[in-house]
């Protein structure tokens, strides 16, 4: 019986335990310094809504833990030292371990704005970030306008979190359309539209200058990229994130991005893994990222370590991409690979609704005409589906003809299949 | 800059509070026709009846749509659950309570104390009377207090109906399921029964039948006075009678084998009817621990095992006695129901006894015992009493099950419990329909791949209770005996993961260690112990 431990009890370091106990005997750690239990992070948004109680998020319940015997650690680890097994705390306690998995996240982006660190400016990443917001934004009287940085996906999320109470909000989005660095044009519009729709005030292709503060230290106005001074109460930084590794900084284990590991998982030093947000691939699958920040592949990864813990060596091999957000009230989902402009041996198929905020694309491949990616919004696709037609690389004419068997909206939903088929037909449409 | 700013510690939440015009509008005019009603129970005698009834009911019907017409037009169709859980009327704060109590309290009224009501046996008084005009009108006959509480009864599906649609009105399914319900009530519930009083006369006299209220949910069916009406009433009695056999034994099954029991609970039943739309705002109160699972799936059998024991005891009380009218005698009742029982306890054994879970299995024995153990005692015994007498069994029934169960807690603490505390815990004909979803359909809600992003939505807007999410983030099926197909988890996920579904048998229970999107290439060890509940 080996001790595996186990830092971080996000979603990849609890995936991990859950299955090494489902394999093993072995016993477990999981170290947090953020809350007692695993709860959804992407889930924090609906407790300031109103929609759930923190409570709500926990995936488990407490009991589950104990029942399983994994152990819960609160506490935040200031060193880890190899060479001795050994884990330091803050409190200066220590913990030995045979193995350990670095599960450790990330931490919100600040790119040295002035004025970053002042009160009432902050990201939204942790349990505490959610606390904080609702001390420094909790209703429209006590925040007259709030400043969001940053045209991701966790900025739109706080734009439609604020907006729940009434709060005035400024999103500032560095590019010319919003996530128009992942979505297509047609889609990143459409997005555009809604966000103001929902009484955002949109400002595209700008940027944060500076946050200025009043006597007390507390932000009172931006300054964008434009000179503009926006008063505001509230600022939001949400300008991406980027692993949580500072602690690990001398510890002798290689950091790059983050802390680096092969298709292993494995770190440089023997008995040492890391995954979820917080690992770097040395040699990224196909065409993903070195650091892939998503639920899915923290989950993934947090199978596949474990499975290698228990004595069945595996490498991490994602299938096809996945991902889903939502936009206020805009569903957004993405199978395969389909880039903001087709590359040069790519054609695009885009359909989209005439009055309803609903549309398919369809990336595929110029020659063989196989489809490479699919992206939906406001039209739910069936991933199994989908993931099959990838693999077969089934032809651009097979999934139009055969659409309707990749819907997984509703019941009675209209359906589209028959549109997207007529547009299909008319060759204007392809980009 | 004004420093005596408090920002306020507490995580508690503050939504905006401001009403639309509207919503003012609403709450006025909502107010206006209430206040009618108070007042008559107040024993204020309105002159024009037919006038203030009418006032009233429309009054209190256009409040509710323009408040909600207030509420959720001013934005964009989607999902609006924002400050539920801030708001003290849906999280159980102190008007909560209020409302509760005061729901809890007209219940009590309506049942055991129907005088205060003005219930009056030569002249009805106060509220009672207010409804005398309507009901003259439909049935022929002055008020009762049960035409008092089916007339507010469907009033409040209507107006809240009418309130849901335009919560949900970007979602057809809801907006046909809530059609639905909206139509059985009115229909089946209200005008029908009034108008089929209508006919009955000294001669021909039909029992007070909502035709969708089926045994065992209608547990005084087969009493003897209905049974006498309606044998006595000549063919359509005797079609009634055997609709009313028919609809549990034969049209149940078909309809619950093809679409799963929410045929009955989320699209035509009134109780369901209720809490899909008043009961609405208070979904998400259900319990949603492991423990509440365990208490229901006792409780709801046992509620079951009292109702198939108390209605066998009644009819069993008066066969034979007139052998002109009634063919079956009491031996072979007892044998049929018994068989019956035996048969349907068999069929599970022979083909699904690996899917059901050990302490299931182990009810099922129990109760299968114990209906058989009684028949048989009685039947061997001569003895011409159950345990208990059947007037007794049959009005312990009514008292426990039917009023207090089903009225006072069931409906008094929607907001405390959440609106399908009696749906889950209570109804027998609930019980029946989950068992028969659980093992013998082809609904299944269907979990999208690996796009689960564990938030908890669907989990807590359940209203049933069920942790749909330990299912979904698994990549598994949820097949469950006490889903009712509301379709709210698949309406409330935000990455469109759940999706409600009639399909084969095949796969429709399955179990998934990797979810999609991993090739993993799984241990073949056998020693997985499984944490998962
Ligand atoms: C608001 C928000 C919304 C999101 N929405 C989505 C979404 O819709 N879909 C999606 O795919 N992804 C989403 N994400 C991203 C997703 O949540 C992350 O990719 C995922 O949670 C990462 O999981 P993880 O286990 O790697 O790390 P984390 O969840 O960050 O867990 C790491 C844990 O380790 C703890 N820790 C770190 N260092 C130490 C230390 N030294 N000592 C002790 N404890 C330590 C941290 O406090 C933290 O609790 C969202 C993220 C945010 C912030
Ligand atoms: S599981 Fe979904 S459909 Fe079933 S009762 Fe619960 S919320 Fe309704
Ligand atoms: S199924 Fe949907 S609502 Fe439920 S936990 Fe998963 S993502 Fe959230």
């Amino acid at each position: 019986m080996k001790h595996i431990a186990i830092i971080g009890n996000g979603i990849s370091g609890i995936t991990a335990a859950r299955h090494i106990r489902k394999w093993s005997d072995h016993k477990i750690t999981v170290i947090s310094a953020e809350s007692e239990y695993f709860f959804s992070r992407t889930a924090l948004m609906y407790v300031y809504m109103g929609h759930q109680k923190f409570e709500h998020t926990q995936p488990y319940e407490n009991w589950f833990w104990e029942k399983n015997r994994i152990e819960l650690k609160k506490g935040y680890v200031s060193k880890v030292v190899p060479k001795e097994n050994k884990l330091v705390f803050s409190d200066h306690s220590t913990l030995n371990y045979d193995e350990l998995i670095i599960a450790s996240g990330s931490k919100p982006n600040k790119f040295g704005w002035p004025g970053q660190d002042l009160e009432r400016v902050q990201g939204l990443y942790s349990k505490q970030d959610l606390e904080l917001l609702e001390t420094n934004a909790p209703n429209n009287k006590l925040c007259k306008r709030a400043i969001i940085v940053g045209g991701g996906l966790i900025g739109i999320e706080l734009a439609e979190m604020l907006r729940t109470r009434d709060i005035p909000v400024t999103f500032l989005v560095r590019e010319d359309s919003f996530w128009n660095n992942v979505l297509p044009d047609d889609e990143s519009e459409t997005i555009n539209k809604h966000i103001r729709k929902h009484h955002v005030d949109l400002r595209l292709s700008t940027e944060l200058k500076e946050i200025k503060a009043d006597e007390n230290g507390r932000a009172r106005a931006v300054i964008t990229s434009e000179d503009e001074e926006i008063p505001c109460d509230f600022v939001g930084l949400t300008a991406g994130v980027s692993p949580n590794i500072d602690f690990l900084k001398n510890s002798g284990i290689e950091l790059g991005k983050g802390v680096k590991v092969n298709r292993y998982l494995e770190t440089n030093i023997p008995g040492i893994y890391a995954i979820g947000d917080c690992a770097e691939q040395t040699e990224p699958t196909g065409l993903r990222r070195p650091v892939e920040a998503v639920w899915y592949t923290g989950r993934m990864m947090g199978e596949t370590v474990a499975q290698t813990l228990c004595g069945n060596k595996m490498a991490y091999q994602p299938g096809h991409w996945f991902n889903s957000a939502k936009f206020f009230d805009i569903e957004y989902q993405t199978y395969g690979w389909v880039w903001p402009k087709p590359k040069d041996d790519e054609l695009h198929f885009y359909w989209e609704h005439s009055t309803e905020e609903k549309c398919i694309r369809i990336a595929y491949h110029k020659n063989s005409r196989a489809i490479l990616g699919i992206n939906s919004l406001g039209i739910r696709i069936c991933h199994e589906v989908i993931d099959r037609w990838l693999s077969e690389e089934k032809s651009i004419d097979f999934v139009i003809e055969n659409f309707h068997q990749a819907n997984f909206d509703p019941e009675f939903y209209k359906q589209h299949h028959k549109a997207i088929k007529n547009s299909y037909k008319q060759p204007l449409q392809t980009v | 800059m004004n420093t005596s700013i408090q920002h306020n510690m507490s995580l508690s939440g503050e939504p905006p509070v401001a009403l639309s015009t509207w919503q003012k509008i609403g709450v006025l005019v909502g107010m206006f026709g209430l206040g009618i009603l108070l007042l008559a129970i107040f024993n204020v005698n309105f002159p024009n009846k037919t006038l203030w009834l009418t006032v009233s009911l429309i009054s209190i019907t256009l409040g509710i749509s323009l408040f909600s017409y207030g509420l959720y037009t001013s934005q964009p169709a989607g999902i609006k659950n924002d400050g539920v859980w801030l708001k003290p009327m849906t999280s159980k704060g102190l008007i909560a309570w209020i409302t509760g109590i005061a729901i809890t309290g007209f219940y009590i009224v309506l049942y055991f104390y129907p005088q205060y009501l003005g219930l009056n046996t030569d002249k009805n008084t106060g509220l009672v009377a207010l409804f005398d005009p309507l009901s003259r009108f439909l049935n022929g006959n002055p008020a009762s207090q049960w035409f008092v509480y089916g007339t507010l009864y469907t009033v409040a599906i209507l107006a809240f109906g009418i309130k849901f649609l335009w919560k949900y009105r970007n979602n057809r399914y809801e907006v046909l399921r809530t059609f639905s319900v909206m139509f059985f009530q009115l229909s089946f519930a209200f005008i029908i029964p009034e108008l089929m009083a209508r006919m009955n006369s000294d001669s021909f006299s039909l029992p007070y039948y909502d035709l969708k209220n089926i045994w065992p949910l209608n547990y005084y069916n087969f009493d003897q006075y209905r049974v006498d009406d309606f044998i006595s009433s000549g063919n359509i009695g005797i079609a009634l009678l055997i609709f009313g056999v028919a609809s549990i034994l034969i049209i149940t099954p078909i309809l619950t084998y093809k679409y799963g029991k929410r045929w009955y609970c989320s699209w035509v039943c009134g109780c369901g009817g209720l809490a899909e739309t008043a009961g609405d705002p208070f979904r998400h109160l259900s319990d949603k621990r492991l423990s509440a699972w365990k208490l229901e799936r006792w409780m709801v059998h046992i509620v079951l095992v009292f109702s198939v024991l108390m209605t066998t005891a009644v009819v069993h009380s008066y066969l034979s006695y007139d052998a002109d009218k009634y063919w079956l005698n009491k031996d072979t009742f007892l044998i049929g129901v018994a068989v019956l029982i035996g048969l349907l306890f068999a069929v599970i054994w022979i083909f699904k006894r690996h899917e059901l879970e050990k302490d299931a299995r182990y009810g099922a024995i129990g109760f299968t015992a114990i209906i058989l153990g009684l028949i048989s005692i009685h039947y061997f015994s001569g003895n011409n009493i159950f345990i208990f007498g059947p007037e007794t069994l049959r009005s312990t029934y009514a008292f426990l099950i039917g009023s207090i169960f089903a009225g006072v807690v069931g409906t008094g603490f929607y907001p405390i419990f959440g609106s399908r505390v009696w749906c889950r815990f209570g109804c027998p004909m609930a019980a029946i329909l989950g068992l028969q979803q659980r093992l013998f359909s082809k609904f299944r809600i269907t979990t999208n791949g690996g796009q689960c992003i564990s938030c908890g939505n669907c989990s807590t807007y359940c209203e049933m209770g069920i942790d749909v999410r330990a299912y979904a983030q698994r990549g598994e099926n949820i097949v469950r005996a006490s889903c009712v197909g509301c379709g709210i988890c698949s309406a409330v996920c935000p990455r469109g993961v759940l999706k409600l579904e009639n399909g084969p048998q095949k796969g429709r229970i399955n179990t998934k260690e990797v979810l999609l999107g991993n090739d993993v290439d799984l241990l073949s060890l056998s020693s997985s112990s499984d944490t998962e509940k």
